[in-house]
């Protein structure tokens, strides 16, 4: 792969330009209609450990919260009858900046209905290995199939401790993860790491094993995309959400509401369906071998 | 108080009475879980470097540390003295404390002092300094391009790697961060 040198901002532009391009041609090629949901939204999202920013009009009036991500928006076009959907779209979450986090970042989103999260991971693999061509980054390394593993077999082989005795413990085990595992995750390959632990479902159904159907692509100890295969059980997912504002009150965290009319759309039905969100400023630093998100793009918050 | 936000390259912290520099950090966050900030931070001390995560968010307790330039003085016993140009007040600091630093101090040269609580812990000297080379083998003549290097003993007591070209008596230009020879000066 190409050393990233210093790019300009004219290289960054056409990167990204060819990026979006070869995406679109990727989703297009294979039946996928692209779709734009909103940025402002009535529930940005519950997961703990998401802070959102709040939308308010010029008096003060609150309007709603910029999205998270534009999952429940797309899913309630599954609900409608879509079929094959994707969306590039801004994100925002208002408190992580980084090396590969920016408070305002591009999503990548999708979705297949009847299919599963296998589907998905296969979508995934040849999308990047597509994409790397695209930008003349033939990178060997990313070309299908990737290798699998689940959550207990990366705590086992890079920090020696069984799912086990972390799962009690979400603070500890995401230390764990942190110091111990992502780093040193897909530093050769990239590789698909899968069955969470069903605390961590989030909006994934489980698996007969008991385990979230959630997975998550790392490559060079980046964590690139999360997917599930669907929660389409509505008091399940009411169940989940609940909890969910719970725990933000709790910890103290603003309690978001939850979006009823993406429920009472669950409850009508959304077919058995795969998704996938992933981080494209992440995929072009990752491809381009850079350091970080803002050397890929145009106006990080630093130079903005 | 402080928090992880405040955590930036240099930001100063106290740690169980100890004052820490950060010298690296990263921002983590799994897509769905707790955020880290990941720290690689100095033992102000000691020096030894390790690697600390600290929970986002996490209260962090600024440390009191203020850096002031001094001139450097005279040796006494295995310390050495420094004296603040302004309010002429003088300061020690052991030769243990100085470290390597030791090897860049010459009558005169100002320095930036650490001081901890008002104690001084370290120093950092000029990036550059000149130092005189008091010993080596003898050059050989019209070789001035070879890699080939030879040990070279400088007035402070520093030892530098040195191209042949070098002769006892040449004033050298030594990059105090890493003690490596840079170049010959004229003169």
């Amino acid at each position: 792969m190409a050393a990233p040198a210093d790019l300009g901002v004219l290289q960054v532009m056409a990167l990204r330009a060819m990026l979006l391009a070869s995406i679109r041609r990727f989703f297009e090629e294979r039946g996928f209609v692209e779709v734009e949901t909103p940025a402002i939204v009535p529930s940005p999202g519950l997961d703990v450990h998401l802070a959102a920013f709040e939308v308010r009009a010029w008096r003060g009036e609150a309007v709603g919260w910029l999205a998270t991500s534009p999952e429940y928006q797309m899913k309630r076009l599954l609900s409608a009858g879509a079929e094959r959907i994707f969306q590039l779209c801004r994100s925002y979450r208002a408190e992580e900046q980084g090396r590969h986090h920016e408070r305002e970042f591009t999503m990548l989103e999708w979705y297949r209905a009847n299919a599963s999260s296998d589907d998905l991971i296969r979508d995934t693999e040849e999308l990047v290995a597509f994409v790397a061509n695209a930008l003349d980054q033939p990178a060997p390394e990313v070309q299908p199939p990737w290798q699998r593993l689940t959550v207990d077999e990366a705590l086992q082989f890079h920090a020696n401790v069984d799912l086990d005795a972390l799962v009690n413990d979400e603070e500890q085990f995401f230390r764990v993860w942190a110091e111990e595992v992502q780093p040193r995750l897909g530093n050769e390959r990239p590789v698909v790491v899968t069955d969470w632990p069903s605390s961590m479902a989030s909006l994934a159904k489980l698996k007969p094993n008991g385990m979230a159907d959630r997975f998550e692509a790392f490559f060079r100890g980046v964590e690139l995309c999360n997917g599930f295969g669907e929660l389409t059980d509505a008091a399940e997912q009411r169940r989940r959400f609940e909890q969910d504002q719970a725990e933000r009150r709790a910890a103290g965290a603003p309690v978001y509401p939850i979006d009823k009319r993406f429920l009472d759309d669950l409850e009508r039905g959304m077919p058995e369906s795969g998704g996938n969100a992933l981080g494209v400023d992440r995929l072009l630093m990752l491809l381009l071998g850079a350091d970080s998100i803002q050397d890929v793009m145009l106006f990080p918050e630093e130079r903005l | 108080m402080a928090d992880t936000s405040d955590i930036k390259k240099g930001f100063k912290m106290l740690m169980d009475g100890v004052p820490f520099a950060v010298v690296d950090h990263q921002f983590v966050k799994p897509g769905k879980g707790q955020a880290f900030v990941r720290t690689r931070i100095k033992n102000m001390m000691t020096g030894a470097v390790i690697d600390r995560t600290f929970k986002s968010g996490e209260k962090l307790e600024k440390a009191d540390t203020e850096e002031r330039t001094m001139q450097y003085l005279y040796p006494e016993g295995d310390a050495r003295v420094f004296m603040d140009t302004r309010s002429y007040e003088q300061i020690s600091l052991t030769n243990e404390q100085l470290g390597e630093n030791v090897h860049y101090l010459l009558d005169g040269t100002e320095v930036d002092i650490m001081l901890f609580e008002g104690r001084p812990i370290g120093v950092t000297p000029p990036t550059f300094v000149e130092l005189l080379v008091t010993e080596t083998e003898p050059g050989f003549k019209g070789d001035t391009s070879s890699n080939t290097t030879k040990p070279a003993l400088c007035e402070t007591g520093l030892q530098v790697n040195v191209p042949l070209f070098v002769n006892a008596g040449d004033k050298l230009k030594v990059d105090t961060r890493t003690g490596d020879y840079v170049e010959r000066v004229k003169g």
